[in-house]
């Protein structure tokens, strides 16, 4: 790598592969905040790897000049461990949907947010099955009525953000569709943030899930439902910043600022280690039909995986000199004949 | 060493002796083995072992559930297998009797822990009554000997407590056993102090408890002889003694060296195959990544992306997990990307007998994947073997950028042999060059990359690690178009990348098979893997007797050598004995139209060397 930042413009970033997803869906938008924010990270394509799973949102490795890799359904957070520890000096976006890392892959999901590895993980969630054709997902709500579920779904949901602080992960971000620079700036902080970052980007499915978020990121919705965290900042929103979130019996609360005053709102704070308070802020909206949380969540120092790996490596060679296979294969004790 | 003077007892000398140490599976029964065996390799026998133990880790103590073993042989002679019978039985407690006499020859020599013969052991065996009086040990030589008692007074003037002192009682059993077969006291002695450093108190016990079994044989009226095995006659050269798994391990760190790539290994912890694990983890100096997976499917797609980031990447699991990985190898399969998939074969199926081996993974290696999913599979036949099938698995893996399955089992895994161990110097290079320039043009006639442009001579795709500038791409695990590697359904294209990777995996270099025994015989023994030991023995026997036999064993199994068909063509009668029910006897009938027979054993047990035999010399009756 050079001192002298690599320029780059969003074109650079495309391929010549023609887009398949279904005109209007929600990844466009957030392909396009992609490869716009891309030149203003200054770094390098070739360093550059997108790893995805099965699922429309894993169709994104194609559709940016990167490496890349199309895995298999629910495993890219697995691959991508694997290619973080071989390669500490790579840049690795791993790109999925809700039944990607919230159902088949969940399991790898949460091990790779616990060791910490340095991926930036965005979970596509648009609440349903797209590619398999409209079935319910892991984060439809109850009741869900599809073609898998005609009297609706028995199953209640994984809000993904509370997954994520329950399972140590170190920096938790939510974003949507809808605003551009709201998904670039998220994405930003997750790249900035050394070890694994997590950011759930409520997309819309206009096929089979069609205005599943409108209730909060609908222009006219919007201020009276989407809370943005700013850090150090009294949590606040509303037209006139009327409403407000206040911490009560354990647990966080929507009020009215003219009921309990300024000073009891609760003051956003990121950084904080223990991840109680981002927990209550995640379980504040049951979904996207009430006032609801996005920004950044947590977003804490936590040792990364990959380079304690690397440090064990140079700590075993300084320890026992770099392996020599003659002496491994004598290290059991020989005899002569 | 000793205040009472050595009674002058004859020495006979032995050919060979076949020793089974048998006791609780907390009673140190592996470890004494292991030392036995060291001790005997140091002298230059040559010997081959196999340990027998429960899934469980610590079964109820005393009961037949409970019970561990491990048997030695050691000769002055070259031998290819553990034995198929013990002539002398170690037994810690009843259970241990009662589970391992059934295996002893008659006539063999039993020495028994009289101390743990009291009632609730005898219950807990199941005895009624006390097998040392009923007349049990009837037609065998029985030596009971208190060694819980002497254990323990000898070893109280070091201040340990009874109940700690009877965990020396395994250092008795060998002491004695040293003594018997005239083994040297140092370099146990030795082992002791170093494998219980720290614990002075641990070391002293066992000291103690270890001479005083010593001392035991030599003063003590019980035993009429001892008895020398000499030297055996083997190469000369510089020896070690391994197990297949250790072997495996550092065949794989060799192969990191002669390849010159870091190594990753993505494993999940499963019987028999967790010590590769714990044997690479040791390795870290050598550039050597371990990877503990949260599952059998995170540890093969790690794997898939270190490969893809340029390292030698590894899996490592048994049955069951290779059941689970079966979408990530089709993943590597249609990546086109260099992984070895290393299954140490248990019984099955489901969880079946984690600790016993079988050889019934082979179909599963073959077709284990959805759709034409075809994959190398290489197959050691000895413990000391896995560390050149672990060379052979990658010199193919990254020569044809293809995943390669290594089939080895539960009885190689834990088995040692003495290994003349190689130069290092002569070990192959297997060394491939990442792909890093561009390899065609486009329309306009710019320098472009193709990442499915393939080797006209292997047929194998360059392989271009990302932070190679220019050369960025995507692959994935949809169908792509040769060449470009970009998306596509083109029924033609379909069938041409079908075609592609079944010709790349058909057209890897596979030495040809060689004939062992009679060249000229009418018989033939077809084996793979683990079998080679009892096989290669059953010919000497069959040749002592005076017939024919030859022996032809694989070690690649897919594809298979050029002139196997030619080569099995001429014999008369071939038959197979394998672990499994056929599978491999399915294969060669289906492919070459040849009528060899299947010799099958499931229950979890190595063929003996008696077993093969006669199913050969009933198939030459037949014939």
């Amino acid at each position: 790598m050079t001192d002298t930042p690599t320029r780059t413009e969003p074109a650079d970033w495309a391929t010549d592969q023609e887009v398949r997803w279904c005109p209007g869906c929600g990844d466009y938008s957030i392909l396009t905040a992609m490869r716009m924010l891309m030149p203003e990270l200054e770094v390098d394509r070739e360093k550059t790897v997108f790893i995805s799973g099965i699922g429309c949102a894993a169709r994104f490795p194609y559709y940016m000049n990167t490496y890349g890799m199309h895995g298999i359904h629910g495993r890219a957070p697995a691959i991508a461990t694997g290619l973080a520890m071989a390669r500490p000096d790579l840049d690795i976006w791993v790109i999925g949907g809700d039944g990607d890392m919230m159902s088949i892959g969940g399991n790898h999901l949460i091990h790779a947010l616990r060791r910490n590895v340095n991926l930036k993980i965005l979970l596509f969630n648009n609440m349903i099955y797209g590619l398999t054709k409209g079935q319910f997902s892991p984060t439809s709500e109850v009741g869900k009525v599809t073609k898998s579920s005609p009297m609706g779904s028995l199953d209640a949901p994984f809000n993904p953000v509370s997954v994520a602080l329950g399972a140590e992960a170190s920096f938790v971000a939510r974003t949507h569709d809808m605003d551009r620079q709201h998904m670039m700036e998220m994405f930003r902080r997750a790249h900035e943030h050394k070890g694994a970052s997590i950011v759930e980007v409520f997309q819309n499915c206009n096929v089979f899930n069609d205005g599943a978020f409108e209730g909060i990121t609908k222009k006219q919705n919007r201020d009276g439902n989407l809370i943005s965290l700013e850090q150090g900042k009294p949590i606040k929103f509303g037209a006139d910043g009327e409403f407000g979130v206040v911490v009560e019996n354990g647990g966080a609360k929507v009020v009215s600022v003219a009921d309990v005053g300024e000073d009891a709102l609760l003051v956003h704070d990121e950084t904080k280690p223990d991840p109680s308070t981002a927990f209550m802020l995640s379980r504040l909206s049951r979904g996207p039909f009430e006032p609801t949380p996005i920004g950044v969540f947590r977003a804490i120092e936590r040792i990364e995986y990959a380079t304690s790996s690397t440090a064990q490596l140079a700590m075993a060679q300084n320890d026992k000199g770099s392996g020599d296979l003659s002496s491994l294969l004598r290290s059991r004790g020989t005899w002569q004949v | 060493m000793t205040d009472t003077a050595p009674r002058e007892l004859p020495l006979q000398e032995l050919d060979e002796v076949i020793i089974r140490f048998a006791g609780d599976s907390g009673d140190g029964m592996q470890l004494t083995g292991d030392q036995f065996t060291s001790i005997s390799a140091a002298l230059g026998n040559d010997l081959a072992t196999l340990p027998e133990f429960p899934a469980e880790i610590r079964a109820p103590q005393g009961t037949l559930a409970g019970v561990s073993a491990f048997q030695v042989r050691i000769s002055d002679f070259a031998i290819t297998t553990p034995g198929d019978a013990p002539t002398v039985l170690v037994a810690m407690n009843p259970a241990a009797l009662k589970a391992q006499l059934k295996n002893l020859v008659q006539g063999g020599a039993i020495i028994v822990n009289t101390d743990a013969f009291n009632e609730r052991n005898l219950e807990k065996a199941g005895y009624e009554s006390d097998p040392l009086e009923d007349g049990t040990l009837d037609g065998y030589r029985s030596y009971p000997v208190p060694m819980s008692q002497i254990t323990r007074d000898a070893v109280a003037v070091h201040g340990v407590k009874p109940r700690d002192a009877e965990r020396s009682k395994n250092f008795f059993a060998l002491g004695l056993i040293s003594w018997m077969y005239t083994r040297p006291v140092d370099p146990t002695i030795e082992f002791i102090n170093t494998k219980f450093r720290g614990k002075e108190l641990v070391i002293k016990a066992n000291e103690a408890a270890f001479h005083a079994g010593y001392n035991f044989g030599e003063t003590a009226e019980l035993f009429e002889s001892h008895y020398e095995i000499k030297p055996a006659e083997l190469p000369s050269g510089e020896y070690t003694n391994v197990n297949g798994n250790t072997a495996l391990a550092w065949g794989c760190a060799a192969a990191g060296q002669l390849a010159r790539l870091p190594i990753f290994l993505g494993s999940y912890p499963i019987t028999p195959a967790s010590d590769i694990l714990h044997d690479l983890s040791e390795l870290k100096h050598f550039g050597i990544r371990t990877f503990q997976a949260e599952d059998e499917i995170a540890a093969v797609a790690s794997a898939v992306g270190a490969a893809f980031g340029g390292a030698l990447a590894f899996t490592t699991t048994s049955g069951p997990g290779v059941a689970l990985k079966g979408e990530g190898m089709g993943l590597a399969v249609s990546l086109e990307l260099p992984l070895i998939v290393i299954d140490i074969q248990r019984g099955g199926p489901s969880t079946g007998l984690p600790t016993k081996p079988e050889q019934a993974d082979l179909m599963m290696a073959m077709y284990g994947r959805h759709s034409e999913s075809p994959m190398p599979i290489i197959a050691p036949r000895s413990p000391a073997d896995c560390f050149n099938a672990a060379i052979e698995a990658c010199r193919i893996a990254l020569r044809y950028r293809t995943p390669v399955m290594l089939l080895s089992d539960g009885y190689l895994a834990t088995s040692s042999e003495p290994w003349l161990l190689p130069d290092v110097d002569s070990l192959p290079d297997i060394g491939v060059d990442f792909h890093t320039g561009f390899n065609g043009t486009n329309e306009d006639g710019e320098g472009i990359f193709l990442p499915y442009l393939r080797d006209p001579e292997t047929l194998a795709r360059p392989w271009a690690i990302p932070g190679t500038p220019d050369l960025m791409h995507r692959i994935g695990g949809i169908e792509k178009e040769d060449g470009t590697g970009n998306i596509s359904y083109d029924p033609e294209n379909h069938q041409k990348m079908v075609d592609l990777r079944a010709a790349k995996i058909e057209a890897v270099d596979v030495p040809d098979v060689e004939v062992a025994g009679d060249t000229d015989a009418d018989f033939c023994m077809l084996g793979w893997g683990s079998t080679w030991g009892a096989i290669d023995a059953a010919v000497d026997r069959l040749q002592q007797a005076g017939k024919k036999a030859a022996h032809v064993h694989l070690t690649h199994l897919n594809p298979l050598p050029k002139n196997l068909e030619e080569v099995l063509s001429k014999f008369e009668t071939v038959i197979c004995p394998e672990m499994n029910d056929g599978q491999l006897v399915n294969l060669i009938r289906a492919k070459y139209l040849l009528d060899i027979k299947p010799v099958n054993k499931m229950n979890g047990v190595p063929f003996t060397t008696a077993e093969i035999e006669s199913a050969a010399l009933q198939a030459m009756e037949a014939s």
